[in-house]
């Protein structure tokens, strides 16, 4: 299977710290993986690398079949490219409604000038009402984004991604804030994502990511310290000590 | 898709209606065309201030949607009438020469007559020769070009530079005003080629229409004012119906957000700044034909930063709360500063409004953004009951320009 993002050898230092060390990272084009590790193992600063918010001090990050480099790349672009990101604290446009959220985040062309001759159509209705349906939100689409409850906007987020539809998805702690109904229903709907497409996930909580039952990465200062089935890497010493001793 | 464009935005039609009867009314009451009630003055301070209104829906545009505040949009507006000014001062000055020269024994050239109107325009600068950036002055169609494209261009290549640097909030608004300010400053030296201090005047009378009275050109002007009104307020609701609208208020509110969704912010915010500068510049060039004198006191960063207190006052994020406070602004200034207004004594110190009034603007601008972020527009709400929601005090983005919570709108 040919990998659809590839990381390798990236280090950046903030003011002297190495918050990435020498990363090496791959993801093939269809597959579920979850980071995990412990605060300050650079697991946010590594999603900030793929989608252009840092740009390393060194290394190579390249994405999809012609090996194109993110690195040149301004944010938008790689969202063009195709990688959704979906952030810890969710992050909605709160002044407007569900609807224009999911409008917003569709596929569609994003150039100023495609975007201000552009008209809803049935299709895109259908395809609104279809996310919104998704990811439970049928009957809030009229409703301000700001009024909606924490796990909402959660998924109101991960309906925008849906719209967007990515090759890959890097998802930022995505049980958080959920009822364990909810967090089975984000389960499921991740699995089933990366039946298509890339996922990530990076996440905190040992139990939802045996529930993904998918390969883990585990970070720790910045570098990979162990990769495999999430009863691999528990049973590694290192991992023990790092992360899972202090937990 | 016009129906349903109006049958979803009722206010457009709305307001609309109210530009028409207010004309109307205001021709009726005319000296020229009606029952000499209005006097010529008042007519074109009407006129004058429908152009403020449209260059404060720019603003609106500009801050209230796109959340750019930029404090120099006004430098748009004086270039847009200085382009427009070219030609009224070349062409009136030329009728001038060239009736001049008739008296003379030969036929005048047109060398003669080029130099005539150079010594008539610029020996007040103590120059006889016509500065390159007068090359187009003779031509009406062609300076009425210029109106769009100078203030375009300027616009473009500066919000090029500045967005690419992603210069956003307070220092954005600052970089404005330093424009705003060198280019006063340009245009008071005297080798400028626009006058210097002195600017350009005799705006007021139209070439050609000798005959037309000035009863019957303000009446005209007011029209044009409207219409272009209108014509901007249509355009503008249009702008911010769809989802254009919904990316740039999304990228008032948090334009990382938007970057991650695809969207290149820096492209949006560079064709809204342009467009709103455009807009500015052909209200300019309405509204100093009107006011018959243009000098480059008009682009000093005061007269921006009013152009925010007016959409402040008025509420910024919705289109007609712009035009209200352009319009109630401006008309209780100029009633005010025009001496109108009883002093009061106070015994030992007597106020007088035309020093006091700067005061009472600057005090109700802090009061409002204080105690009625949404301003005059927020009466509207009131009025239909619409409330804000309740957020605890968080705004609704993480980004300068973000609307406040008692700006949003349940």
């Amino acid at each position: 299977m040919s990998a659809l993002l590839e990381v390798s050898g990236v280090s950046v230092s903030f003011d002297g710290f190495r918050a990435i060390n020498n990363l090496s990272f791959t993801i093939g084009a269809a597959e579920l993986r979850a980071i995990i590790g412990p605060n300050g193992a650079g697991k946010t600063t590594f999603m900030d690398i793929v989608t252009g918010k840092t740009r390393p001090d060194s290394g190579t990050v390249t994405f999809g079949e012609r090996a194109v480099s993110l690195l040149s790349l301004s944010e938008a672009q790689i969202a063009r490219a195709g990688v959704g990101r979906k952030f810890q604290r969710p992050t909605v446009f709160e002044d407007q409604t569900v609807h224009e959220n999911l409008i917003m985040a569709l596929k569609a062309g994003r150039s100023p000038w495609r975007v201000l001759f552009w008209r809803e159509g049935q299709a895109d209705r259908d395809r609104v009402a279809a996310l919104a349906g998704e990811v439970g939100l049928a009957d809030a689409l009229p409703r301000k984004a700001g009024e909606l409850s924490h796990g909402q906007k959660q998924w109101l987020e991960i309906g925008m991604l849906l719209a967007q539809e990515p090759r890959l998805l890097l998802v930022d702690e995505p049980a958080a804030g959920m009822t364990l109904a909810e967090r089975e229903h984000t389960t499921r709907l991740l699995v089933e994502m990366a039946k298509t497409r890339a996922v990530v996930v990076v996440e905190h909580d040992m139990e939802f990511v045996r529930r993904l039952d998918c390969k883990v990465t585990v970070l720790h200062e910045g570098a990979v310290l162990a990769e495999g089935s999430l009863d691999h890497v528990t049973k590694n010493q290192q991992v023990i000590d790092v992360y899972l001793g202090r937990g | 898709m016009s129906r349903t464009f109006l049958a979803k935005n009722p206010s457009v039609l709305t307001f609309l209606l109210i530009l028409a009867i207010f004309t109307l009314g205001v021709t009726i009451l005319s000296e020229a065309y009606g029952v000499a009630f209005v006097s010529t003055s008042f007519v074109k301070t009407l006129g004058k201030t429908l152009c403020l209104c449209l260059v404060a829906l720019a603003m609106d545009l500009v801050w209230g949607y796109a959340g750019i505040l930029s404090l120099g949009h006004m430098a748009f507006f004086a270039i847009g009438g200085y382009m427009l000014g070219m030609w009224l001062m070349y062409a009136r000055t030329e009728e001038i020469v060239v009736a001049a020269l008739a008296q003379g024994v030969l036929p005048a050239t047109a060398e003669e007559i080029r130099q005539g109107i150079a010594t008539q325009i610029f020996g007040v600068v103590g120059a006889s020769e016509f500065p390159a950036i007068w090359v187009f002055a003779h031509s009406f169609w062609m300076q009425l070009a210029l109106v769009v494209l100078v203030p375009g261009v300027l616009a473009a290549v500066f919000g090029w530079l500045a967005f690419r640097s992603r210069v956003t909030g307070v220092y954005l608004s600052i970089l404005t005003q330093a424009m705003t300010l060198a280019l006063a400053l340009y245009l008071f030296q005297n080798d400028s080629g626009l006058r210097g201090n002195n600017g350009l005047s005799g705006l007021q009378n139209l070439p050609g229409l000798d005959g037309v009275s000035q009863d019957r050109l303000s009446v005209w002007f007011l029209w044009a004012s409207a219409a272009a009104l209108g014509l901007g307020y249509a355009l503008v609701a249009w702008v911010v119906s769809g989802k254009f609208g919904s990316v740039i208020r999304a990228i008032r509110d948090d334009e990382q957000r938007v970057r991650f969704l695809g969207y290149s912010v820096e492209g949006y915010k560079l064709f809204v700044f342009t467009l709103t500068a455009v807009i500015a510049a052909i209200a300019g060039a309405l509204y100093y034909p009107q006011a018959g004198i243009i000098n480059p006191a008009e682009l000093a960063p005061i007269a921006s930063i009013y152009l925010a207190v007016w959409v402040a006052i008025g509420g910024r994020g919705r289109l007609y709360g712009a035009v209200i406070g352009a319009a109630f602004v401006s008309v209780v200034s100029s009633w005010f500063t025009g001496g109108r207004v009883p002093d009061v004594p106070l015994g030992v110190y007597t106020v007088q409004w035309v020093d006091w009034w700067s005061v009472v603007l600057g005090l109700s601008f802090v009061l409002v953004t204080l105690f009625a972020p949404k301003g005059i527009g927020g009466l509207f709400d009131l009025w239909q009951g619409v409330k804000s929601p309740d957020r605890k005090g968080a705004a609704l983005g993480p980004d300068d320009g973000a609307l406040m919570e008692r700006e949003a709108q349940e």
